[in-house]
């Protein structure tokens, strides 16, 4: 029987939209039964989320003071506590899933599948390599659990209006004390999540600086989008890192995303290519981007983003 | 001794287009220009900053790969690593096995800090540094864009989604970097010179009596499919009328 658990990603109060991508992940595996598994110090509200998301059976809810903070070190045993009971562990491939689903594997003496983005069977995946230029499918040991990263740009969320029973576990596992969090500084923003957002605006290094950002903020804040940067942007300090968008940043998949300053290496296209629609506004007629891009526009971009300004008439 | 162990993957270079061969047995690899796994070359200028301050007295570049890998160790020499360790494989080798690997490296050698990459540019595998600190049953810090040592800990600060994590791990642990973490050296002539006469030893792979097994068995490898190459506008106004059209932009 194929038992897939779900590792929920979340803040301690919202589920991260990237767990809805996963269930669908899962779902798409023959046969799977769905659970998610949520650690949290209190993991109520989170779990009441999991519990709406279409096509999960349980969602389980692990509540421990040490799982305020998603430390891989501590989450790993517990997660390796409820193997015993499921075929396959699936997580999101971002800077949680990534940190923690490898550790687990290991503990569990299985090789990982990254960055799934297709099952053709309980254990035939497909995955990108080379940033995405080739395609390999791969076969894992029938008789070994399944442990894999979710593409989550390859799909789609889960829809909701379910209602799965919450069940709440007490795991006595032992938990290391050798990693301790102390801090983390998050730029709390209104802006939609760049990870899941419908429209994404992205400046580049043509930019120039942290200011001149603000240009790009402009632009997205008018058409409610989020907010990305090349990995030259992020380096030179006018925007921070978690906007970076690319083979080793975010990838994504809005419905439009718009290219500003932005050259298209192969890194960052990486990043875009499930994008719906790319806008690319770039001087220069050869740039890479303008291959992959749906509407492009050749022109210097101090020009455009305030005439677009303008014409949308927003503020 | 306080020692810094540094994970050093030979990949295709990052500039290089990949092809995919046509039979799907594989990329065409014939001829391409290889290197260091950029993460590699931020992890080794890591451990030899931590060195000039006076924190590790010697840096060992390790890789796990065919005998052509010695060019790259040369390299991480020539950059100012003390030592190199080949783990001779003429098969590919799975980040579980390079974890099993680089470890019975670690418990040979009584390493103090094991710096890797946070991914390998060929396979995005993103699993070695977890693995290897998980096997090893020690702390792990992924992403590091910045490292400070004191004798029995390091404090790291992670990029991750929500923004900055500063973590405390107490030594040994296994750190993974990220981009900023530092801008790499660049060699200098008389340094290739030099790394001709560093220690390089040639390990069998096999020697290290590791119960490996391949886990994931590659089928068949495609071309991802292309996107074509859209319509040029003239200005601004036409971009947004564009937008319009496609219910994009109200
Ligand atoms: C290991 C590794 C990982 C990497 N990971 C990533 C990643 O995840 N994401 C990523 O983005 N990159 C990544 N990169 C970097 C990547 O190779 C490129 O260097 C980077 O994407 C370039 O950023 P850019 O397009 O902003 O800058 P540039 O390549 O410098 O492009 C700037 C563009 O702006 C245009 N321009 C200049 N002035 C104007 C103007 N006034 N108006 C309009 N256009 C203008 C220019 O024509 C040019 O095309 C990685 C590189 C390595 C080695
Ligand atoms: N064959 C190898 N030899 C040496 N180091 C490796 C090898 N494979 C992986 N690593 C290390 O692990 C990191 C992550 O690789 P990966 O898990 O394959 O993405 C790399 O940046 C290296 O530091």
């Amino acid at each position: 029987m194929t038992q897939v658990l779900v590792i929920a990603d979340h803040d301690g109060s919202r589920l991260n939209a990237g767990t809805a991508r996963c269930v669908t992940a899962a779902l798409q595996i023959p046969d799977a039964k769905v659970h998610v598994a949520i650690f949290a110090r209190d993991g109520a509200a989170v779990a009441a989320a999991a519990s709406a998301l279409r096509g999960v059976q349980k969602v389980i809810c692990i509540n421990r003071a040490e799982n305020e903070h998603a430390l891989a070190v501590q989450l790993a045993p517990q997660v390796v506590a409820l193997m015993p009971s499921y075929s396959h562990l699936l997580g999101p491939s971002n800077s949680f899933g990534k940190d923690l689903l490898p550790r687990v594997a290991a503990l569990l003496g299985v090789g990982q599948v990254s960055d799934l983005m297709a099952s053709e069977s309980a254990h035939r995946f497909r995955r990108p390599i080379y940033a995405g230029n080739a395609i390999v499918t791969l076969e894992t040991d029938p008789a070994a659990k399944v442990v894999a990263t979710v593409r989550i740009a390859s799909f789609e969320a889960a829809g909701s209006g379910g209602s799965a029973a919450v069940e709440t576990v007490n795991l006595n596992v032992p938990l290391p004390t050798h990693t301790r969090f102390i801090s983390v500084s998050a730029a709390k923003s209104d802006r939609p999540d760049l990870q899941s957002a419908a429209k994404v605006v992205s400046g580049g290094r043509a930019v120039g600086s942290q200011e001149n950002f603000q240009l790009i903020y402009k632009l997205a804040d008018r058409l409610g989008a989020a907010v990305g940067a090349s990995r030259a942007a992020v380096d030179a300090g006018y925007a921070p890192n978690e906007l970076q968008v690319g083979q080793t940043g975010k990838i994504i998949a809005p419905d439009l995303y718009v290219a500003v300053g932005i050259s298209g290496a192969i890194q960052h296209l990486t990043g875009i290519k499930d994008a719906k629609t790319i806008v690319a506004i770039n001087k220069d007629a050869e740039a890479p981007i303008f291959e992959v891009a749906d509407i492009g526009l050749v022109a210097d971009l101090f020009k455009v983003l305030p005439e677009l300004q303008a014409l949308l008439g927003g503020a | 001794m306080r020692k810094i162990l540094v994970g050093v993957k030979r990949v295709v270079d990052y500039n290089v287009r990949i092809r995919v061969k046509p039979d799907g047995s594989g990329v065409a690899l014939d001829g391409v220009k290889m290197g260091i796994n950029p993460f590699d070359e931020i992890a080794l200028e890591e451990a030899l900053r931590i060195k000039e301050r006076g924190q590790a007295d010697e840096v060992l570049a390790v890789s796990i790969g065919p005998d052509e890998v010695q060019q790259q160790l040369r390299t991480a020499l020539a950059m100012g690593a003390d030592r190199a360790i080949l783990v001779k494989s003429d098969a590919a080798i799975e980040p579980f096995s390079a974890a099993q690997a680089l470890l019975a490296i670690i418990r040979r050698e009584d390493v103090r800090l094991a710096i890797l990459g946070k991914q390998a540019i060929d396979d995005d595998a993103s699993q070695t540094g977890p693995m290897l600190a998980a096997l090893w049953d020690r702390p792990q810090a992924t992403f590091a864009s910045k490292v400070e040592l004191q004798d029995t800990v390091a404090r790291v600060t992670r990029e991750v989604d929500a923004g900055l994590e500063t973590i405390e791990l107490d030594l040994p642990a296994v750190l993974t970097t990220d981009l900023r973490l530092n801008e790499p050296r660049y060699i200098k002539l008389p340094d290739i010179m030099k790394a001709k006469k560093k220690p390089l030893e040639v390990i069998d792979f096999a020697t290290l009596e590791l119960a490996v097994s391949a886990h994931l068995k590659v089928l068949k490898t495609e071309p991802p499919s292309q996107r074509s190459r859209g319509v040029i506008v003239k200005d601004t106004a036409e971009l947004l009328a564009a937008l319009r059209q496609r219910g994009l932009v109200s």
